[in-house]
């Protein structure tokens, strides 16, 4: 657990970055630092691995003080990702991974050993270990940037915007990897972005700061959606949030109609809807693990207002209407 | 053109006094040893200076003022305080290799991309092995061009060496004009041109080789 102790951050030269912030990050889970540039997110991440100094307060790791540990020590045990992964352009891509256990006294052989099976880890074939960072494009090298993070397996991840830098295709990508591989191995993560749908979509816990280093809220996803602290808050998150609360829960309880009056091949795949011109393409289909969210489209997409349900085999098995959706919906509320 | 003094084997003589070989010899000598010292002075001055911006104005200013300074006018200024010998001739050349090594070390820090500074630190490097494995090898290509022009510049100008009655190619030069054996001046004019040459294609051939494949084509 990441504890901060009412921490207030002044730089020389008088602002002031952070103001008075208390917050605790659970272990085990990713806690997302989200709100407009300038606000304070770089500064309060830095200050866990003493990047940089508070003010006043205090910053605890699992209770202890960082401000009385050695720094290098400290920081060798929390990875830490920055934008634009800050790859050393003089080392091979397996160098750069394999720097924290170097530092921390491993043999270049286990070191190089471990490098390789992280590379493979975040999507990178053996084939980069040889190569150097310019030769990568900016998602490989962010990807190298979360490998050399990981490499000394620290409990505890620091990330500062670390997929910013990559266009939207490969930052989703990127996304589902990350999730996938936080899965697996539950580290402490704190993360930093200005992009509100990244900290939605990954964080398990986002703390929303606003201008001048207030915590503004911290909340789940979910609650952050459902109930924003203040105007700041719920305009920050955005106008949709009501449409984007339904990501979070399945379709698994949303009643179903039978299906009726939609052409079907012999095993019971939906082909289309029938219209005077022929089949017209039912926009896709949902299963249960789906979210409400992606129900609500396809339905909004359908050239009949409904969205189609299948079964594990592929086998349509239900029909909604967006009404039935709507009536679901309200009947949740009361 | 007489290339007769160049092209006589009795010349070529190794280890004969005054022979060729034995002045390409002693004029290296001078080279190494006022780039060696040189670097020991302009090296860790330059790198700090990069290192914490504190007194750059020293680092940009010691380019000019070293361009600007006549080595031999400062040797003979030398001369007639420490008298006759091998310090006045040291001194005059490394004053020569100072500027350019201590104001490329200076860039070459400057240059940094400093994200890649922060994060070295960030990962727990102690700043000893922030400057030794990530400033000194990303700052090197800038450096070693800084080496490679100052080694350039000391070759062509301990000919200087032999007006103070010291060896070095420079005797070709100085006692073919006594002689008006102009061949013997062509000969050294030659010499020291190829020398100048092969060291710096001998440096050349250092740095593909210390500085890493990574940093091709970023400096
Ligand atoms: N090293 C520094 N020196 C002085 N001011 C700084 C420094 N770093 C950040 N600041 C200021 O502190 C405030 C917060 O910065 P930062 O933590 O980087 O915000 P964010 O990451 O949310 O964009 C900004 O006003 C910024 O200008
Ligand atoms: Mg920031």
């Amino acid at each position: 657990m990441i504890t901060f102790e009412d921490v207030v951050k002044v730089y020389p030269g008088g602002a002031t970055a952070v103001d008075h912030l208390s917050l605790e990050l659970p272990t085990g889970k990713m806690t997302v630092l989200v709100g407009p540039s300038g606000c304070g997110k770089t500064t309060s991440l830095r200050m866990i691995n003493r990047m940089v100094t508070p003010t006043s307060g205090r910053v605890l790791i699992d209770g202890r003080d960082v401000a009385g540990q050695d720094e290098a020590l400290l920081r060798r045990g929390i990875g830490y990702v920055i934008q634009h992964a800050g790859l050393f352009p003089h080392r091979t891509v397996l160098d750069n991974v394999a720097t924290v256990p170097l530092l921390l006294g491993e043999t270049r052989r286990t070191a190089r050993a471990k490098a390789l099976e992280l590379l493979e880890r975040v999507g990178l074939s053996a084939g980069f270990a040889k190569r150097y960072p310019a030769q990568l494009s900016g998602g490989q090298q962010q990807r190298v940037g979360v490998a050399r993070a990981l490499a000394a397996d620290p409990p505890i991840m620091l990330m500062d915007e670390p997929f910013s830098a990559v266009d939207p295709v490969v930052r989703a990508q990127l996304h589902a990897e990350f999730l996938r591989l936080q899965q697996d191995l539950g580290k402490t993560i704190a993360m930093v972005t200005h992009d509100i749908d990244e900290a939605i979509k990954l964080g398990d816990h986002v703390a929303v700061f606003r201008a001048g280093g207030h915590l503004a809220q911290f909340a789940t996803p979910r609650d952050l959606l459902a109930h924003p602290a203040d105007d700041f808050v719920a305009d920050f998150v955005g106008r949709d949030r009501g449409l984007r609360s339904l990501s979070f829960d399945t379709a698994s309880d949303l009643p179903v109609k039978p299906v009726d009056g939609l052409e079907l091949d012999e095993a019971g795949r939906p082909l289309g809807w029938p219209g005077p011109d022929g089949l017209r393409e039912t926009g896709g289909v949902f299963t249960k693990e789906d979210s409400l969210r992606v129900v609500t489209d396809l339905a909004i997409r359908s050239p009949v207002g409904i969205a189609v349900r299948v079964g594990p085999d592929g086998a349509a098995d239900g029909l909604v209407s967006h009404h039935d959706i709507a009536d679901y919906l309200a009947s949740r509320r009361s | 053109m007489n290339f007769t003094y160049l092209l006589d084997p009795a010349h070529w003589e190794f280890g004969a006094a005054g022979g060729i070989p034995q002045l390409i010899l002693s004029h290296l000598g001078y080279t190494v040893l006022a780039l060696l010292i040189g670097a020991v002075i302009a090296l860790p001055v330059g790198l700090y200076i990069g290192h914490t911006g504190r007194g750059s104005f020293l680092a940009i200013n010691a380019g000019n003022a070293g361009r600007s300074l006549p080595t031999l006018g400062l040797l003979m200024l030398m001369v007639t305080l420490l008298g006759l010998g091998l310090l006045p001739v040291l001194i005059a050349l490394t004053v020569l290799v100072v500027p350019p090594i201590l104001t490329s070390a200076y860039a070459g820090m400057r240059s940094l991309d400093q994200r890649v500074i922060d994060a070295a630190r960030g990962m727990g490097m102690r700043p000893w092995q922030v400057l030794t494995r990530v400033e000194l090898p990303m700052a090197l290509p800038v450096l070693f061009g800084g080496f490679r022009s100052a080694a350039l510049q000391v070759v062509a100008t301990a000919t200087v060496a032999a007006s103070v009655g010291l060896g070095g190619l420079g005797r070709l030069l100085i006692d073919g004009l006594a002689v008006n054996d102009y061949s013997r001046v062509l000969a050294g004019a030659i010499v020291v041109a190829v020398l100048a040459v092969l060291v710096d294609l001998f440096l050349a051939s250092i740095q593909r080789w210390i500085v890493s494949p990574g940093l091709k084509g970023t400096s």
